[in-house]
């Protein structure tokens, strides 16, 4: 199963993989039409320590504590991928309260925002790895 | 081949069933129901008040869930475990197990008001069907007394709220959340309600009724059209009491969540299993670790012997948009943050993160949970980052590395 992993040597903290997130998540065939004025909500997000920076998203865990702790039913494993069905989400956030990676965030009240690899979005491969202009993120089997 | 009975139609039967599964995909699986309908998500009866979730949506798994994992339903009341022929009687008719499990779970504890049988609208607030009747007779006129400041009755006031005409909620304890919360951070949810229109009679409760009046403790009258009945749960355990099993305040399990009768397994709300936080034995009535210890008996049900003994309290929970986390133990020193949305106390007890409160800025919250499950030297992080702003920030690149870079 391919999975996002970081690289965070290469990280240069652009974050530019977290506007390619939110545009392909968008639903907008328009970049500047999709951000422009608006806010944006990437389901990765770069972090630093002062010093260095690197971007976290989902790990898609073997054992996901975020699905068996889902009071809604919302989110699921399917072929590999964590998935959130925002229309079951009623965003109690207890996945941001037991995921181990800080990786699921709160950026609307009504359900819980998190990386689906791009595999149900128009773009159909991770967009953070296709625009990480230093190859920091990699989509890959390990 | 093996039979596996379950009786309880929670969570933590279809984590029990998953549990199954994922060690045996043959044997049979019957699943006793004494609610009559499939596994849906009771903690969301209070968004289907507020209309935002519906009795479709809120089913747990999908509709095809039990056909698929050879699980037959049976909507019947579970009455009474023959041990010894090991058999499971329900509306008469006897299922054979290999393995039980009983998830009964809770019932909401009602005492005795003097006048109570006299009120006409009174609900407690549990299951779908407490939640279909309460919406049945409330309109913009209701006047809605919710006795109990708890996690049910502040969602069931919350689920009401802009629908009635007014929302009052009166508790013995002298503040909300009371289970949850320390007298410091309980402010912050009290005034978020109050805000959206609900009054509080903190520290008083009824006393008895008269028609449609409470006589305060305190000596005051209240007068309402709507009375909903929060003062707390009382564990299911007389199946297993009626056998001669371990019974404390709930049906006391070991490390494998088996009771103390032979085959016999118990895990959710009616189960008494080991809490991390306090070193011993409590029901732990939550969703996570319901699904956790129904996921565990049903894996050592179907031949593994796994041991759950890192669970403990957790919490998420919000009202009007203001989003409270808890967990563990709230001993040790505390450190405590004001932020500009409410309030964060971390709690560590020999260089160990043992519990947290933190209201309004939710974001990587889980990093401290992850550091209580995992028992991390707070020593070993960096503490300015892990109390500011908890994120992975807080690891050393080559520990970091480690967990961004490996398959997990």
């Amino acid at each position: 199963m391919k999975k996002i992993y970081v690289n965070e040597k290469w990280c240069l903290g652009c974050r530019l993989c977290e506007y390619n997130c939110a545009f392909a998540n968008s639903g907008e065939t328009d970049m500047v039409k999709a951000l422009k004025g608006k806010p944006v909500k990437p389901r990765i997000h770069v972090e630093e320590d002062g010093k260095i920076t690197y971007a976290v998203s989902c790990r898609h865990c073997e054992d996901p504590l975020c699905v068996k702790s889902c009071i809604s039913g919302a989110l699921s494993k399917t072929d590999g991928a964590v998935k959130i069905d925002k229309n079951k989400c009623v965003g109690c956030f207890t996945c941001v309260l037991v995921c181990p990676y800080g990786a699921i965030s709160v950026q609307e009240e009504t359900a819980a925002t998190k990386c689906e690899l791009c595999l149900s979005n128009s773009c159909g491969s991770p967009a953070c790895v296709k625009g990480c202009p230093n190859k920091a993120i990699v989509y890959e089997e390990r | 081949m093996k039979n596996y009975v379950i009786i309880g139609g929670g969570v933590a039967s279809v984590a029990c069933i998953e549990g199954i599964r994922s060690v045996d995909k043959e044997g049979k699986i019957y699943l006793i129901c004494g609610e009559k309908r499939p596994t849906y998500c009771r903690p969301l009866i209070s968004y289907y008040l507020e209309g935002r979730t519906d009795f479709e949506k809120m089913q747990y798994r999908p509709a095809d869930f039990y056909e698929k994992n050879g699980c037959e339903l049976v909507f019947a009341t579970a009455e009474k475990i023959d041990e010894k022929n090991k058999t499971v009687t329900a509306d008469g008719k006897n299922y054979k197990y290999d393995k039980l499990l009983v998830a009964t779970g809770s019932s909401s504890f009602v005492p005795p008001f003097p006048g109570l049988s006299d009120v006409k609208n009174k609900f407690t607030f549990m299951t779908e069907s407490d939640a279909e009747s309460l919406n049945g007779v409330i309109n913009e006129n209701s006047r809605v007394l919710i006795i109990g400041a708890g996690l049910i009755g502040l969602k069931c006031a919350e689920g009401l709220a802009g629908r009635v005409k007014s929302i009052t909620v009166c508790d013995l304890a002298t503040r909300v959340l009371s289970s949850i919360l320390d007298e410091d951070c309980a402010p912050y949810m009290q005034a978020v309600l109050e805000k959206n229109g609900i009054s509080f009679m903190l520290g008083d409760s009824a006393a008895e009724f008269n028609g449609n009046t409470a006589h305060m403790k305190s000596g005051g009258e209240l007068e309402f059209d709507v009375l909903v009945l929060a003062l707390g749960v009382r564990a299911n355990v007389s199946l297993v009491k009626d056998i001669g099993g371990t019974v404390n305040r709930g049906i006391v399990v070991n490390e494998f969540m088996e009771t103390s009768i032979k085959d016999v397994y118990s895990a959710g709300d009616c189960a008494e299993g080991y809490d991390a936080s306090i070193k011993g034995n409590r029901i732990l009535a939550l969703f996570p670790s319901a699904y956790a210890e129904g996921f565990t008996a049903g894996a050592n049900m179907a031949g593994e012997s796994r041991k759950l003994l890192n669970e403990f309290p957790l919490n998420s929970i919000g009202f009007f948009g203001l989003h409270v986390m808890t967990a563990g133990a709230y001993v040790g020193e505390m450190t405590e943050i004001k932020t500009e949305s409410g309030i964060k106390r971390l709690f560590i007890d020999n260089d160990k993160l043992v519990g947290f409160i933190i209201i309004g800025d939710v974001k990587g919250v889980g990093i401290y949970t992850n550091m209580i499950r995992e028992g991390t030297p707070v020593s070993s992080v960096n503490e300015e980052i892990l109390i500011n702003s908890p994120s992975l920030a807080i690891f050393s690149p080559e520990i970091r590395a480690k967990i961004l870079g490996s398959v997990v």
